[in-house]
């Protein structure tokens, strides 16, 4: 028998996609029964009370979670965000309920082994609910109470070799796509760049120094599979410089219909023949590519790298061998000021271990904004308050086409005072002697 | 319940400490099969929805099965995954970014024999435990966020919604029709924790009703001058207030410049504004993160406002399915919903999709705005 009744939330049992609110009756009947014999460290019936307060915020159509009050653990200023029920009298078991963000492994893979300790560890002192994975990226071990931070901190460090995400205003745990790891598109080792630069900045990410959150990510190729270029403050976006490879063979096979296009990717409808004239060389949209003597030719120079053709034709054609990748800054979400897609910064950089070349990117980018950026302003606020300009001078880095869509629509130029010959200060008794008052 | 200590003592909190180990070395989870062939990887098929193959230069192959699932699991369910795992793929699996699970096989034999298994399962309420589908042209798992599980400021649930969505998308997760991918998100406040902002279609939680004011509490819970300056349109202000008789430190907010962000809220916990009928949901479309053809681009308001109908949200997901299918039916391949909607202009947009359009949809928020008026005459009728 359920502790509270749930008939709104029963209703989600229904239909196809997996029901969480079935898996987490499962675990709260899971914790009732206790066929281990567990001594659990938070109240049993966490889970039987989640569901309680979800049934009345599904009644009042409002939240009964409160502010976060500061939690954590000795020594760090992000990890845990704290989280307290507005309804403990009636759901005691989830009146002190912290998460806790625990720094996925890149490419987010596992062995079953690692999963069930932190199984293990979850059920004893949490609730037994996860979120695999947050969207910041972290594994999210939803629900323990203030006691419990340190033990699972000892546990964690002293028996899984693991260590906490961010959170805060602190660089939050960085995250990749599966880039070379099973990604024929990737230009880059999306993970070891990741897990270097998380290993550089551990201070950056557990101490809070910053004026607000950071957020690096970090994607093979402009596919953008983790959406970096729309959600982190700083995105490495994978590129090559030089020729995309063709294997006109291949391309033979896609024009005769033997492959399929797009590696299969339309198959659930009838799109007709493959034309590779309407849907390659008509659609790239550079118009860098065309048919001549029954041979594909690309113009390389033009081609944007927009990666359509490649995944049209994944088999005929290969990104370059010059790779590297492209550093994008100031992306957000719209509070404060509306949305902001990340913009070109860096086009094209190596990416050689150990990766000196774009730790000085961003260790200058840091140094300005933690000078200048304002409490709770993300890096693209601060780039659209004090100019792009600002930032190319902080970064040393030469203005080029490349940093802008459109070269600027206004003359309001702001010129410095050292760019114009003689300076600002004049004197205008000497103005004076030729012009009459 | 005895306090189980697992060596960490509160007297000496330093003694043995370790801390900033990072993360796991991601070499230490990697399937042999990935670990030999890292870098190599030639090209990949989608041999039906939800299972592909990638080849490798080295002649090997790695059958993937990808699965989607609620973000939200247990550690009974993670138990489950793990078992399939150690039956069919060495001890071995990953995640995706939005949130499915990818089991990942050396022969396609296995591969066919782990869909069978994975489609078998169910949970007691019905629902499949592990539903595969979710590659190429078709629609995935929902990347969200918290909402009433476990966040303070969100104006809609998140996992509800979603199993909700899901439901009505189901069977483009399991086919590949459309005419290109397409991307669902869901946040349940401005905050947005996630790419929302750049989806194809976006479910974005959002209040209607500026704060209300502890009077009594505001001061000794909060600082005034953070909750000021947290203002984004300055519609704060400190204030002494007459409450109940007695004068307090507070603050007045000038309603009509409130747009609802909740960011006072964040900064002071007496100023809440979640409502039973302010809040509810804003659709957007049109967005994308891919630089492929067309370059990266937001997502757009179409539906102001839907009010939060628990416990299945029957007007956002009817309307959320009208929106697919009418892409479905005129869009040309490869094109994006966005991509579509440009091509074929907004106002007929809004017409093919049957959806009003009101004075909300037309952007009144500081500069941005004006970039988003009509600036020419080229218009249709
Ligand atoms: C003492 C100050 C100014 C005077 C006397 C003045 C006078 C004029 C006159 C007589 C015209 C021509 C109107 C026509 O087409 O018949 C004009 C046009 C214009 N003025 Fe001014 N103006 C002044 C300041 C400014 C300033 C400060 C700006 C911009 C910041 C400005 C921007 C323009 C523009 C853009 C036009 C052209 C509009 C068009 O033809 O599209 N003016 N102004
Ligand atoms: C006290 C205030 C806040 C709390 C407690 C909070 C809580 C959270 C939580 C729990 C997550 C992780 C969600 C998940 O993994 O699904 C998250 C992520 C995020 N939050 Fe907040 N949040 C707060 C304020 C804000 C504000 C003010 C903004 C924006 C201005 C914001 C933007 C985001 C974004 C963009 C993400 C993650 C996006 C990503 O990494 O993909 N949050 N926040
Ligand atoms: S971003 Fe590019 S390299 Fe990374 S997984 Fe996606 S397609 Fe592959
Ligand atoms: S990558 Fe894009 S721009 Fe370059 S040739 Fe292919 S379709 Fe054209
Ligand atoms: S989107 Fe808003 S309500 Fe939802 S989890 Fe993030 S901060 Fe909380
Ligand atoms: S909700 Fe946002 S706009 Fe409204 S008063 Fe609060 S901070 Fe200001």
């Amino acid at each position: 028998m359920a502790k509270h009744a749930t008939p709104l939330l029963d209703q989600l049992e229904s239909g196809p996609w997996p029901s969480f609110v079935s898996d987490i009756k499962q675990e709260a009947a899971s914790r009732a029964k206790n066929e281990k014999g567990i001594d659990y460290q938070i109240p049993v019936d966490a889970c039987e009370d989640l569901l309680g307060v979800m049934e009345l915020s599904y009644v009042h159509k409002r939240t009964h979670w409160k502010h976060g009050g500061i939690v954590g653990v000795f020594g760090y200023g992000g990890g845990v965000i704290g989280r307290y029920c507005d309804q403990p009298e009636m759901f005691p078991g989830v009146a002190h309920f912290h998460t806790i963000r625990v720094n996925q492994p890149g490419g987010k893979f596992y062995t079953t082994e690692y999963l069930r300790q932190l199984c293990d560890l979850w059920e004893l002192r949490g609730s037994g609910l996860t979120n695999m994975h947050g969207s910041t990226g972290d594994i999210v071990f939803i629900g323990t109470t203030t006691p419990q931070l340190e033990e699972i901190f000892f546990e964690l460090t002293h028996n899984l070799n693991q260590d906490l995400g961010g959170s805060g205003s602190n660089l939050r745990t960085p995250s990749d796509c599966i880039g070379e790891a099973r990604c024929e598109y990737a230009c880059y080792d999306t993970q070891a760049l990741c897990y270097a630069l998380t290993m550089e900045y551990q201070d950056e990410l557990h101490r809070p120094a910053f004026p607000y959150k950071f957020k690096f990510k970090f994607d093979g190729c402009p596919n953008c599979c983790v959406a970096s270029i729309a959600r982190s403050d700083m995105s490495f976006i994978g590129v090559w410089k030089d020729a995309i490879k063709i294997d006109q063979k291949a391309v033979q096979a896609y024009i005769g219909g033997e492959l399929k296009p797009n590696a299969g990717a339309h198959a659930g409808r009838d799109w007709g023949k493959f034309d590779i004239q309407k849907e390659v060389l008509d659609l790239c949209p550079t118009k860098c590519m065309w048919m001549e003597g029954g041979k594909l030719v690309i113009d390389d120079k033009e081609c944007n790298h927009c990666m359509h053709c490649i995944n049209v034709m994944p088999r005929a054609l290969r990104i370059g061998d010059d790779r590297g990748l492209a550093i994008l800054v100031g992306a957000k979400a719209p509070i404060l000021d509306g949305a902001q897609m990340g913009s070109l910064l860096v086009p094209f950089i190596k990416v050689e271990d150990p990766y000196d070349e774009i730790k000085e990117v961003i260790e200058n980018i840091w140094d300005w904004w933690m000078e200048e950026g304002k409490n709770r302003e993300r890096l693209g606020e601060l780039i659209k308050r004090q100019g792009f300009q600002k930032l190319l001078e902080v970064t040393g880095i030469d203005p080029m086409p490349q940093h802008v869509q459109e070269p600027r629509h206004n003359p309001y130029i702001f010129w410095k005072e050292e760019e114009v010959p003689g300076g600002w200060q004049r004197d205008i008794k000497e103005f004076r002697k030729y012009h009459q008052r | 319940m005895a306090f189980i200590s697992s060596g960490y003592n509160p007297d000496k909190p330093m003694e043995d400490r370790i801390t900033d180990i990072g993360p796991r070395h991601y070499e230490e989870f990697y399937p042999p099969i990935i670990k030999a062939n890292k870098g190599k990887w030639l090209y990949h098929e989608i041999l039906e929805p939800g299972v592909y193959v990638h080849v490798s230069e080295t002649g090997a192959e790695v059958y993937t099965v990808r699965v989607g699932g609620a973000r939200l699991m247990t550690v009974t369910h993670i138990r489950e995954i793990c078992e399939i795992a150690d039956k069919y793929c060495g001890g071995y699996l990953r995640f995706t970014t939005r949130n499915n699970i990818e089991f990942l096989t050396d022969s396609k034999d296995k591969a066919y024999a782990l869909k069978a298994d994975l489609e078998g399962r169910k949970f007691a309420g019905g629902s499949y435990k592990f539903p595969v589908g979710g590659t190429g042209a078709g629609i995935t798992n929902i990347v969200h966020t918290q909402g009433w599980v476990h966040c303070h400021t969100p104006a809609t649930d998140a996992s509800g919604p979603v199993k909700a969505t899901m439901d009505v998308l189901f069977d483009d997760f399991k086919n590949m029709r459309l005419p290109a991918h397409l991307r669902v998100s869901l946040a349940c406040c401005l905050n947005m924790c996630g790419a929302v902002h750049c989806s194809d279609i976006a479910i974005l939680g959002f209040h209607r009703k500026p704060p209300m004011q502890d009077h009594e509490y505001l001061d000794k819970m909060c600082e005034i001058p953070l909750a000021v300056a947290a203002c984004p349109t300055a519609a704060i202000r400190p204030a002494k207030v007459e409450y109940e008789g007695k004068t307090y430190n507070s603050v007045a907010v000038k309603q009509e410049r409130c747009m609802f962000c909740g960011n006072c809220y964040t900064m002071c916990p007496s100023m809440p504004l979640a409502d039973t009928d302010g809040d509810g949901i804003v659709l957007m479309v049109g967005g994308k993160v891919s630089n492929r053809i067309s370059r990266p681009t937001f997502s757009k308001v179409v539906v102001a406002f839907i009010p939060n109908e628990t416990p299945r949200w029957p007007t956002t997901t009817a309307t959320i399915k009208k929106i697919v299918d009418v892409y479905a039916a005129n869009a040309n391949k490869y094109e994006r919903l966005g991509e579509w909607a440009e091509r074929i202009g907004w106002e007929r947009f809004f017409e093919k999709c049957e959806l009003p359009f009101t004075h909300h949809l037309i952007d009144d928020f500081r500069d941005p705005a004006y970039y988003t008026w009509r600036h020419t005459t080229q218009f249709k009728f």
